[in-house]
């Protein structure tokens, strides 16, 4: 597939956001009380999100997960408010009530993000549905870890939008790891993707850490959906870099493992393609990437500067 | 006497109930090899001391860890599971309340399903709705099932020991935040009967009726309002279901006032149904109407300022026993 120069830069530019992003974070969470609640990192992980996103319209949709960073910024969420939100802020994307776990961000069709494992797949069939029902050519795309491939919803959702050709792309993150067990652990299929010929729909399996073929595939599965044939489902070999939550020691992670991940980094990998290919030059990646470094800045000064809510906005929203 | 956290004297239960009987086994996510280390968590160091055959590491699969605790109880093993957060027992409420609570009925009285489900509930921890649900009067409206939630570290050995010996389904809830909390626990063995509420502190002016953490808030609020002369009694009702009524009335009767505190949001929560005991069996002693000092209808907020709004205080209290004395 020919890939344009903007769309490679544009994924480069959101590869660097998404880290330089998270990497505040974890200093952040080292600074005590500042960052309320857990904190789930998606570094290493972010050509997913970054790929994803690259191959998807405005008007389609994201159903995301407890690890939503890099797929929302992807997607276009405003950094300074998911920053904000995650201090705990009144300025936050959501007024302080979601924090780090739940950001949803409707603006962006980003509708929800939900911490439940295996909550997100029913509910991005019922968005699909209702693509396909008011006959809008969009799609929407659920990110799941390996996982929540083994709650019941997940194989309830796939069947659903099977048997009735939803525009839905099941996105699987397989970082190797659910909490503190391995994907063998917990699975016995080699492969998540083969679980979909359960279902009679196309199981995929792609290099996750390779942000060109993330996105190829992203299209793939995305014109096959618009066409009203169906959902796919992609599985995308990854792998996380940080633990489960910040305050996670990583014990059960081998360090000689997380380091040949490291090696195989989805930023050098697109960032080098893309200077050899002369599309960018060393002193305009240089650029980039104090910008990038500019926008986070901008964004913890945001949410620094950010005043909490008052205690009584907690009674607001329940209802419309 | 030693001073253990909640999580430590669960432990010391799960361990002691293990040697006991061989029947006993532990399945749950996370709590053979958990992502956290502390000594102070519940099922630490279980894996290592059992072995995987007895201490369970399972998937993500609620319905299915439920459903292995119903199957395997009804053949007369002891499963005690873990949900890892109260609300993700909505995943798991199929097997256990249409089913694990179900089914002894169901049977003429002839089946029996010996299961403990254990499950962290309680906000201030800062990771918003989806983790922090105190979900207790859900599962308390089910027949069939036991709901027993402690407030001291003693008081959880002695309970899950009895949970876990216990013929019926029960669900066993523990506030995070007490796993931090230290406490004497008794170093020999001994049971707390499920059903038995606690005096946990005498008084003669208004009863305080509450469970699990929120006891904390009750000491505290005791105290301070002793300064003032005002004498409350605190009952920890330690189990909801069964409840004991007669502990409760006879506390009733003797102050005749009541306030029941809760973290729990407010409709429909159990506070509910103490205040109806109340009202419909020491109707006649109550000087003035009852309060109810719980968490406000919503769901539990992430950020700090909101979270702490969302969680009783002494101070929401004090101005409760307060306004009942007037
Ligand atoms: C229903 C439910 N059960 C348990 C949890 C606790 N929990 C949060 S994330 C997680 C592991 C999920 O693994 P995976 O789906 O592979 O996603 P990853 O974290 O690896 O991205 C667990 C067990 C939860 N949030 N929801």
């Amino acid at each position: 597939m020919q890939i344009s120069k903007q769309k490679k830069l544009e994924m480069l530019r959101s590869l660097l956001l998404s880290r330089k992003f998270e990497e505040a974070l974890t200093e952040l969470c080292k600074i005590e009380n500042k960052i309320p609640g857990m904190m789930i990192l998606c570094t290493g992980q972010e050509a997913v999100g970054t790929g994803v996103c690259a191959a998807l319209e405005m008007e389609d949709v994201i159903i995301t997960n407890h690890r939503s960073h890099s797929h929302l910024l992807a997607k276009g969420a405003d950094p300074k408010l998911l920053m904000a939100e995650i201090y705990g802020k009144k300025t936050g994307c959501n007024k302080g009530k979601s924090g780090t776990l739940h950001l949803a961000v409707p603006e962006i069709n980003a509708p929800c993000t939900t911490t439940v494992v295996g909550g997100g797949p029913p509910i991005a069939v019922g968005r699909a549905f209702a693509q396909q029902y008011r006959k809008e050519k969009n799609v929407t795309v659920c990110f799941i870890g390996d996982g929540a491939t083994n709650e019941g919803s997940f194989h309830e959702a796939v069947n659903l939008a099977s048997l009735w050709s939803l525009p839905v792309l099941f996105v699987c993150e397989n970082n190797l790891y659910a909490g503190a067990q391995r994907y063998e652990e917990h699975t016995k299929v080699r492969n998540i993707a083969e679980r979909a010929a359960g279902y009679a729909i196309p199981g995929v399996v792609v290099d996750g850490n390779d942000a060109l073929a993330v996105y190829t595939s992203a299209v793939e599965a995305r014109a096959r959906a618009v066409a009203g044939e169906g959902p796919t489902l992609i599985e995308y070999k990854t792998y996380r870099w940080r633990g489960h939550g910040e305050s996670d020691l990583q014990l059960y992670q081998p360090k000689d493992e997380i380091e040949v991940w490291q090696e195989m980094c989805p930023i050098p990998k697109l960032r080098d393609e893309l200077l050899a290919e002369g599309l960018i030059s060393p002193d305009e990646l240089g650029e980039m990437e104090s910008r990038m470094d500019a926008i986070v800045k901008d964004a913890i000064l945001f949410a620094e500067e950010s005043p909490y809510p008052e205690p009584h906005e907690a009674l607001q929203d329940v209802f419309a | 006497m030693q001073q253990l956290g909640m999580g430590q004297a669960i432990n010391q239960a799960l361990r002691e109930e293990m040697f006991r009987d061989p029947d006993v086994f532990l399945a749950g996510e996370g709590i053979g090899t958990g992502i956290h280390h502390s000594p102070m968590l519940p099922t630490a160091g279980l894996l290592k001391e059992f072995g995987p055959g007895r201490v369970k590491d399972t998937p993500v699969s609620e319905a299915a860890i439920a459903g292995l605790a119903v199957g395997a109880s009804v053949a007369g093993l002891r499963p005690v599971v873990e949900i890892m957060f109260n609300p993700f027992f909505t995943l798991a409420s199929d097997m256990i309340v249409n089913h694990a609570a179900k089914l002894r009925y169901l049977s003429g009285g002839k089946s029996s399903f010996p299961l403990v489900v254990r499950m962290k509930s309680g906000a201030g921890i800062g990771a918003g709705c989806q983790h922090s649900h105190n979900l207790e009067a859900w599962v308390a409206h089910s027949p069939g099932l036991k709901v027993v939630m402690p407030a001291t570290a003693a008081d959880a050995k002695g309970l899950l020991k009895s949970a876990i010996r216990d013929p019926n389904p029960v669900i066993f809830i523990e506030d995070i935040m007490l796993y931090f909390v230290p406490g004497a626990v008794p170093e020999e063995e001994y049971l707390i009967p499920i059903g038995k509420a606690d005096v946990k502190r005498q008084g003669k002016d208004v009863t305080v009726a509450t469970w699990s953490k929120m006891l904390g808030v009750a000491m505290k609020a005791a105290d301070q309002l002793a300064r003032e002369g005002i004498e409350i009694e605190i009952v920890d009702l330690r189990t909801l279901v069964p409840l004991d009524k007669d502990t409760v009335l006879g506390s009733i009767r003797k102050t005749g006032r009541l306030v029941v505190l809760h973290e729990a949001t407010r409709t429909g929560g159990f506070a509910g149904e103490v205040a109806a005991l109340a009202m419909e069996e020491a109707f006649e002693s109550l000087k003035a109407p009852l309060r109810r000092v719980t968490g406000p209808d919503i769901p539990v907020p992430a950020s700090p300022p909101l979270e702490r709004f969302y969680i009783p205080d002494e101070e929401k209290l004090i101005a409760a026993v307060k306004d009942i004395l007037k």
